[in-house]
């Protein structure tokens, strides 16, 4: 395992020598001490390793991550994982805002609460959060899966477009566009499987589904206000 | 008495005369807006008349100033953009860049010859909303890469593929607005690169998803310097609205580039009203971002690139008098390729338009086979000829630049100043801050006399 000490060595160089790992690297666990809150922690990484960050980070931590797996033991600030194309980010404590914003792809899971505006514009990425999310939430979401086990805050998923919005406690309220829809057996078994992946007990039948209504599809007159 | 005596001795009638308030084009509007209930969407930039480059002359060298012969003296073209930060910073033959243009909003075809014709005159071509083609990547040996708020298409191979990024905050066509692109041209390849279902009415958001104001964008910034290894210049694009405090925070924020946009620039659709109504004139945009430049002490250490109604040599080289490093074409350089072509004319009069006017860009009808994605008409195209077009058209861009510079004695591009010009109009010189023509004096200068 590989130790890297942010605090003594500097952002550049974690990046630099994460980003350098290639598919074939043999040194695929690394540890990042003394992050101290600091922004764009393991951005851009591309290859198959396992980086656990050892407390808390800043903004945009994992960013446009691909393949690489990034635990934070710790909190994270806004945007972490964004634009995430593959692989998995897990946060131990609780998230900022834009959590998985536009993420492509890969998994990111939330142990605590994520603020406003987790999976903004998702393009295809699995959220999976523990606790509760704020307010615009899923905002013009495309696709991919977000999972709250908590309650949902105002206005989610706004002008969704065709992502699967999963929601354990109480909708605060659905943002325009956004409906509740019905739970088929294919979302009960899509949804089993995202709650394995993101290390959660809950059970996939206490869920309601939310979606798109599909009404501002194409603009009419009557859909302005 | 007969009816013709009646005529004969009639007393004179009042003239018709039209209200130029309520003029016979803004009389069609409301008919159309009463019988449709909705906006009128189109592409294209601010069709008002505007106070612009037109408004201002240079003023050759005679006696006080010393002159270079015209075809022969050395008149250098080159600028380097990116010198701030970027490990790699761009170097372009000619200060004419290519503005954003999204594939999607263009043919593949169209998008292709952008890329030819700006590869072969020496300079850069960008990306749009949508991502990054193949083909404009293949064909632009120098390609910026637009970081938008809908992010279709962004990811980090891309992004490093790149040879510059460029932050858009906002156009000058609808600054504060999003991006639209409609149903029609949602083909199953847009689609797909957009991560959307075929055919709908497409929004691009009109803000960041996860970055809001000054402080954030530096972290952004920061950001994609790190996933791309500092290599990239990074710049910031913002439409003219308050042109000194955006390029100051620009600045702030990190930016190696400012690009900014003026209300002529162009886009692929929005509303009328947004076009013709929001915003400032390209011309009002340039005197404050330099001075914020100045006095940040950055100006030419961060490039300025202004945008928006630029057609000819001339206008290249007020905005680069001015103190814009470089400029960036949009609509010019889709007419070169072939856009509103007399040849189309009987195609616009089926359309409703007519040569000059089609701006239904939105609708994916081009007849010139540019805002399309109907295969039909793209093939009507030919991204080889309609890139040797483009590059003639920036060759003869420079050409003018350079004439003029010479006539004022430079033999840089860069060395216009705003001592070279004088205005036209009360409107102008204060825009633009140079004399009114015959005088020392413009709006706002304290002092006066030679």
């Amino acid at each position: 395992m590989q130790t890297y000490d942010l605090a003594a060595d500097g952002l550049r160089g974690l990046n630099a020598t994460l980003q350098a790992q290639s598919d074939e690297t043999n040194q695929t666990e690394w540890t990042i001490v003394n992050p101290r809150g600091s922004h764009a922690i393991a951005v851009g990484l591309d290859a198959p390793i396992e980086v656990k960050v050892m407390g808390s980070t800043g903004y945009y931590c994992a960013g446009m991550n691909k393949q690489a797996t990034v635990h934070v033991h710790g909190s994270a600030g806004p945007g972490v994982a964004e634009n995430m194309m593959s692989g998995t980010v897990v946060i131990d404590g609780d998230a900022s805002q834009y959590a998985g914003a536009t993420g492509h792809g890969g998994t990111l899971v939330i142990k605590g609460n994520a603020s406003s505006r987790c999976g903004i514009s998702m393009k295809g990425i699995d959220i999976v959060v523990h606790g509760n999310v704020g307010h615009m939430s899923a905002f013009m979401a495309q696709s991919g899966n977000l999972v709250v086990c908590g309650d949902a805050g105002d206005a989610l998923g706004d002008s969704i477009y065709e992502a699967r919005l999963f929601v354990r406690g109480s909708v605060k309220s659905l943002g325009a566009d956004c409906i509740e829809k019905e739970m088929r057996p294919e979302h009960i078994e899509l949804l089993r499987d995202l709650l394995a992946r993101g290390g959660c007990d809950a059970k996939p039948e206490e869920f309601k589904r939310y979606g798109s209504a599909r009404q501002l599809y194409n603009f009419k007159v009557d859909n302005a206000y | 008495m007969t009816v013709k005596d009646n005529k004969e001795n009639a007393p004179p009638r009042t003239v018709p005369i039209q209200s130029a308030t309520f003029s016979n084009p803004i009389n069609a509007e409301i008919r159309r807006a009463a019988a449709t209930g909705i906006y009128d969407i189109r592409g294209g930039g601010a069709k008002r008349r505007v106070p612009h480059f037109d408004d201002l002359l240079f003023l050759g060298a005679s006696i006080s100033r010393y002159p270079l012969e015209g075809y022969r003296e050395r008149c250098d073209t080159k600028v380097t953009l990116g010198t701030r930060f970027a490990k790699k910073p761009i170097e372009l033959d000619i200060p004419i860049t290519i503005a954003g243009m999204s594939f999607g909003a263009l043919s593949g075809p169209a998008k292709e010859a952008l890329g030819r014709g700006a590869s072969e005159a020496g300079t850069s071509t960008t990306t749009g909303d949508g991502g990054m083609t193949p083909e404009e990547r293949g064909h632009s040996t120098k390609l910026v890469y637009q970081y938008l708020p809908s992010r279709y298409g962004m990811n980090p191979d891309d992004l490093r593929k790149a040879d510059a990024i460029e932050v858009v905050v906002g156009q000058g066509a609808k600054p504060g607005g999003g991006g639209m692109l409609l149903g029609q041209k949602i083909s199953d390849r847009v689609a797909e690169m957009r991560n959307l279902p075929k055919g709908i009415d497409q929004r691009s958001a009109c803000r960041h998803p996860d970055w809001t104001g000054p402080d954030d964008l530096e972290i952004k910034i920061l950001e994609l310097r790190e996933i791309t290894a500092w290599e990239k210049p990074i710049y910031v694009k913002v439409g003219g609205t308050r042109p000194y405090y955006d390029t100051a925070l620009a600045v702030k924020a990190g930016a190696d580039v400012v690009v900014l946009d003026g209300m002529q620039g162009g886009t692929a659709a929005t509303q009328d009203v947004f076009i013709e109504h929001v915003g400032l004139p390209t011309l009002a945009c340039i005197r404050p971002a330099v001075q914020a430049l100045q006095d940040l002490g950055v100006h030419r250490e961060v490039q300025l690139i202004v945008s928006g109604g630029i057609r000819t040599g001339a206008d290249v080289a007020k905005a680069m008098a001015l103190g814009a490093d470089a400029v960036a074409i949009g609509t010019a350089a889709l007419i070169a390729l072939g856009d509103n072509d007399p040849k189309w004319e009987a195609e616009y009069q089926k359309l409703g338009t007519t040569t000059g006017a089609y701006d239904d860009w939105h609708e994916g009808l081009d007849p010139a086979g540019i805002t399309t994605q109907d295969p039909v008409l793209q093939a009507r195209l030919d991204p080889v000829d309609a890139g040797r077009r483009l590059r003639n058209y920036l060759n003869v861009m420079t050409l003018e630049a350079q004439t003029i510079a010479r006539a004022c004695g430079h033999n840089n591009l860069h060395n216009l100043e705003p001592e070279d010009l004088c205005a036209l109009t009360m409107e102008a010189a204060a825009m633009a801050r140079v004399p009114l023509a015959g005088t020392e004096w413009w709006p706002g200068k304290t002092g006066a006399g030679f």
